[in-house]
């Protein structure tokens, strides 16, 4: 059964359905796309238990000639890796649909007199199409093992997101999406230079990614490359210093698309580096290691400075981000395979736990009608299930032990240790640093004495609660036993790395081997 | 001059068919002008222009299928049929064929040209309905010389060639109905400019014939290296055919005309113009650098990437500061043809330059399709005075007209070069030929450009779908038959060439195969 070609065409076709339901047919729409995005995570599971972890390394293959003449096939399958983003995909966008309920719909007024009035939106039937758009892309560019193809959906998924962002953000939308999606083009540009490049030298007649592995021999070569690769990445992930652009994308999107943007999008950008630049380039990758690393760090704790000082919620959540994906580069780069395995582990911690943020924030934001903080205050009296499960997500975001971030995290700072002391060393006060910004937060709009506009608060109604409960019971649950999903992702990583010729993969025994074998 | 008898030339009667059918209907139509009362000539000339594009269109492809593209050149050497000729013939004709229905909308055109704008004259006219019908024969005029323009193969032929597809061209950009003073300026400025180009390329043609003793373009290739101490008259002769074909396709430093001519011109001519002829320009281009010129790339190679790169910068960032829609296109057609020169450039073995060639050749196709479609949406968007050109009036059209806007964002998409769109394939097989030729820097600045016109565009979509509708902005025209079927026509083209390119790539490559003939 070509199982991921199926994955993209049910979200693809729906996408079409709703676009063409009959004007004001806003409800029908949402529930269509809703049973949609149910359905591709019920083919998800069914596929992903099929999935044999210590199989071939990709499964679920599917390789059609597309366009011959540049030799081009519209070629999928997947690894360890690529299944747990689209499981991260397909697991979210139901979520992030039940969340978006009222969130395209018509004018939005600011119930703060101090903020400005957001402009009025298009149709909400509009939005759902473009979110149902924007998962089957996610899918293909995480399903994709034709540089080309994955080149076209990296590309292409910029501009559902775009009219997303511009058509239903905050006051500043439309400055925040041309900035999006401007940032994404050019770094995507390089990238496409580096295609060419890449097809003309390998003179293999293919894009086949596997096919590439080795290929390009000649160090020089490499290295140019792997720049016009990782800048692309760097910019979508986003390093510092291409980060600019996600704060305002991520503060001027409606709460849902923010999810989206912040927790697979992004990820992208990780998952290039794991996936093209290593494998790729691999002499390239290890010259320029000591570079990303560095990148990384600067990255970790300025993030987290910046997180500190915000003083717009979904600002502060996005510059979070920041901070984690230098976290996630850094396990990437590390070249070990606990580091990699935990940087994959983070990519889908990092989706849910922000996601949880996000949705959350989002809920305060729609009874307030401001993102600022200082607007809040006490809520936990009045809305206590919405401050707890804040506070849940929150702290998972700090990497408290028992919740799902907390084991990516320590795996990435253990495996860079074992090979770059210092960087993990300095990166491990990241973590000081997400428990004052994390807490400071919740303190200011949680706890205090209750602002006047938030006594009106309703607590979690209904569908917040089927939002925020499957969130929650995920973060838990990989927090105490994350070992199915390791399993997975250890052989990926494990034959990333051959690829990547890296020939000590476990550099030094780890905590966790010296526990196992004293045991 | 020793009494010997003059022989009657051959004449491959057959192979030049879809040209003298193009140029018979416009006699024909010029007759019907003379001859026919005026009520009738509209809807005489209409059927007439269709089916000749229509009957030449076909006897393009059975030209094609029949038995294999000729070898050698036709009519005593001065017209080359070859593969690429049928290609873009075949582009121009289905061009012109879809422009033919833009300029078939009623009431764009003046009513008398000779009257002066704003007298009594002209309120007669208009009070009559009177309207230029000279349109039809001129555009057919224009369209036989585009097709013998890149299929020729002296210079002389090219040159005749040049002059038959402009002067008509000089004259349809006065013929505005509306804002008649600026159709008539951009016409005089066209004209000035043009025949100064023309003057240039003939002049180069006199200099090159001087060096080479002919003005056959094989025989100039021939020549090249044999003649010793000439190579002044060969340099001064190849830059100045160079100057005259650069104008045609808008290359900087010669782009100045562009945005003037765009804007004051009739839309549906500039659909015309900004499609037809820049395919055409480029057919000769590639004719006149590559088969006479090929082996003295070393020489006009650097030249030519200095001009790339020009051309490229100042569309991309010209754009930037247009307030005015046609102009802004206008701009991004000079950035198209600052990214199709990079093609030019790529030269090498024989393999290579087919791989340039079919790109290139994919490349018009795709641009001309998307750029008819572009200029229809504008020709709907309307004002009290006419078409809304400033951009600012444009703003909240998604929320008026959620469909036109939603086809024209894609369109501009595809000026961007998104991915799924045909501008991207375009883009890429161009700068992957540049690539594989050792243009890698062209290819990066081409890529850098690509970043900055990707603004402009964006800005529009930005204007359109993120900013509130004026009170009293444009309205948008229900449109005729001819018009939808021209926007849903170039609407479908970008799409299926965007995802599925395959089949015209391959067309390109076959084209493209034989390279041209020599």
């Amino acid at each position: 059964m070509p199982w991921l070609s199926i994955l993209m065409a049910v979200p693809a076709v729906g996408a079409v359905g709703v676009a063409l339901l009959p004007k004001g047919s806003d409800k029908l729409a949402k529930q269509v796309a809703l049973l949609v995005s149910l359905v591709v995570l019920a083919l998800t599971i069914a596929m992903a238990v099929q999935f044999s972890p210590n199989g071939n390394r990709f499964q679920f293959e599917e390789k059609y000639a597309w366009i011959p003449s540049f030799g081009v096939h519209y070629g999928v399958a997947v690894d360890g890796i690529a299944l747990v983003l689209i499981a991260l995909s397909a697991v979210l966008v139901p979520i992030v649909v039940l969340a978006s309920w009222h969130d395209a719909d018509g004018v939005i007024q600011a119930r703060d007199l101090k903020s400005e009035a957001i402009p009025p939106r298009r149709s909400a039937k509009t939005y759902f199409a473009l979110l149902l758009v924007l998962e089957a892309m996610m899918i293909g560019v995480f399903a994709a093992t034709d540089v080309f193809l994955f080149y076209v959906f990296f590309e292409a998924m910029l501009i559902p997101m775009y009219f997303m962002i511009g058509s239903y953000g905050g006051v500043q939308r439309s400055y925040a999406a041309v900035k999006f999606l401007l940032y994404s083009l050019f770094g995507g540009l390089l990238m496409l230079v580096a295609v060419i490049a890449l097809y003309v030298i390998a003179e293999k007649n293919t894009f086949m990614y596997p096919e590439l592995v080795g290929v390009i021999q000649d160090p020089t070569t490499q290295k140019w490359l792997f720049a016009g690769f990782f800048i692309a990445f760097a910019v979508k992930a986003p390093l510092w210093p291409f980060h600019t652009w996600l704060p305002d994308a991520a503060a001027q999107a409606p709460a849902g698309a923010a999810v989206l943007l912040v927790g697979v999008l992004d990820k992208v950008g990780t998952y290039g580096m794991l996936r093209f630049c290593l494998e790729l380039f691999p002499d390239a990758s290890k010259f320029f290691t000591p570079l990303v690393i560095a990148l990384s760090v600067i990255g970790i704790i300025y993030g987290a400075v910046v997180a500190i000082g915000q003083t717009d919620m979904k600002r502060l959540i996005a510059y979070t981000s920041i901070s984690h994906f230098g976290f996630i580069a850094m396990g990437v780069f590390a070249m070990t395979q606990n580091a990699q395995a935990g940087a994959t582990l983070y990519m889908v911690n990092h989706g849910f736990s922000t996601g949880a943020l996000f949705l959350i924030a989002g809920f305060l934001i729609y009874r307030r009608g401001s993102a600022q903080i200082a607007d809040y205050g006490g809520v936990q009296k009045i809305a206590p299930l919405l401050a707890g499960s804040f506070l849940i997500a929150g702290l998972s975001g700090l990497s408290l032990p028992g919740l799902s971030s907390f084991v990516s995290e320590f795996m990435v700072l253990n495996g860079t240790y074992e090979r770059y002391a210092i960087p993990a060393i300095i990166g491990a006060l990241g973590v000081i640093l997400a428990a004052i910004y994390i807490l400071w937060m919740y303190k200011r709009t949680m706890n205090g004495p209750t602002a006047e506009p938030v006594k009106g608060f309703t607590d979690l109604d209904g569908r917040e609660k089927w939002v925020v409960a499957p969130l929650i019971a995920v973060i838990i649950a990989l927090g105490f036993f994350p070992k199915p999903v390791l399993d997975v992702i250890n052989p990926a990583v494990d034959k990333t790395l051959d690829s990547a010729q890296v020939l000590d993969k476990r550099p030094a025994p780890t905590v966790a081997e010296k526990k196992g074998a004293g045991q | 001059m020793n009494g010997g008898t003059i022989e009657a030339p051959t004449i491959e009667y057959a192979l030049l068919a879809p040209m003298l059918i193009v140029f018979g209907a416009a006699v024909i139509g010029v007759l019907v002008e003379a001859f026919a009362p005026r009520y009738l000539r509209k809807s005489i000339h209409v059927p007439l222009t269709l089916l000749a594009l229509v009957g030449a269109f076909l006897l393009t492809i059975l030209q094609a299928v029949r038995d294999g593209v000729p070898t050698t050149p036709a009519a005593m050497g001065a017209v080359a049929v070859d593969g690429p000729a049928l290609f873009i013939w075949g582009i121009i004709l289905i061009l012109a064929f879809v422009s033919t229905l833009l300029i078939n909308d009623d009431e764009q055109f003046v009513a008398q040209a000779a009257a002066v704008p704003g007298s009594s004259d002209e309120e007669d006219a208009v009070r009559h309905g009177y309207e230029q019908t000279e349109v039809y024969p001129l555009l057919l005029f224009s369209v036989g010389g585009m097709l013998l323009f890149p299929a020729a193969n002296d210079l002389l032929v090219m040159f005749v060639a040049l002059e038959v597809l402009s002067l008509p061209l000089y004259l349809l950009c006065g013929l505005a109905r509306r804002r008649r003073l600026l159709s008539q300026e951009a016409s005089v400025k066209y004209f000035l400019l043009g025949s100064f180009s023309s003057a240039f390329f003939l002049y180069g043609t006199a200099l090159v014939y001087g060096y080479a003793g002919s003005i056959d373009l094989r025989a100039i290739s021939a020549s090249l290296g044999t003649v010793a101490g000439q190579d002044t008259l060969l340099f001064i002769g190849m830059a100045m055919i160079g100057v005259g074909l650069l104008f045609k396709i808008g290359a900087a430093p010669f782009q100045a005309w562009k945005p003037d001519v765009y804007q004051g011109a009739p839309t549906a001519v500039t659909a015309l113009m900004a499609s037809t002829v820049l395919v055409a320009a480029f057919g000769a281009v590639l004719r006149v650098f590559w088969v006479a010129l090929g082996n003295l790339d070393w020489h006009w190679r650097p030249v030519m990437w200095g001009v790339a790169i020009l051309t490229m910068v100042v569309g991309a960032i010209l754009a930037i500061t247009q307030t005015e829609i046609k102009r802004m296109l206008a701009y991004s057609s000079i950035a198209h043809a600052g990214f199709l020169l990079t093609g030019v450039i790529a030269t090498g073995a024989a393999t290579q330059n087919r791989e340039a060639l079919s790109a290139i050749l994919f490349y018009l196709a795709a641009y001309g399709f998307t750029t008819v479609g572009a200029f229809a949406v504008v020709t709907m968007v309307r004002d009290a005075g006419g078409e809304a050109g400033h951009l600012s009036r444009w703003a909240g059209l998604g929320k008026r007209a959620p469909v036109l806007a939603g086809i024209f964002a894609f369109f501009l998409l595809a000026f961007a070069g998104i991915p799924l769109t045909s501008g991207f394939f375009g883009k890429y097989a161009v700068f992957s030929a540049a690539v594989a030729g050792d243009a890698l820097p062209l290819v990066v600045v081409g890529v850098v450009t690509s970043a900055i016109a990707a603004f402009f565009y964006v800005r529009v979509i930005v204007l359109m779908f993120f900013s509130e509708p004026a009170a009293d902005g444009p309205t948008v025209a229900v449109p005729t038959i001819g018009t939808s079927a021209v926007v849903a026509l170039a609407a479908a083209a970008t799409v299926v060439l965007g995802v599925f390119p395959e089949p015209v790539l391959n067309l390109a490559d076959q084209a493209a195969s034989a390279l041209f003939i020599r």
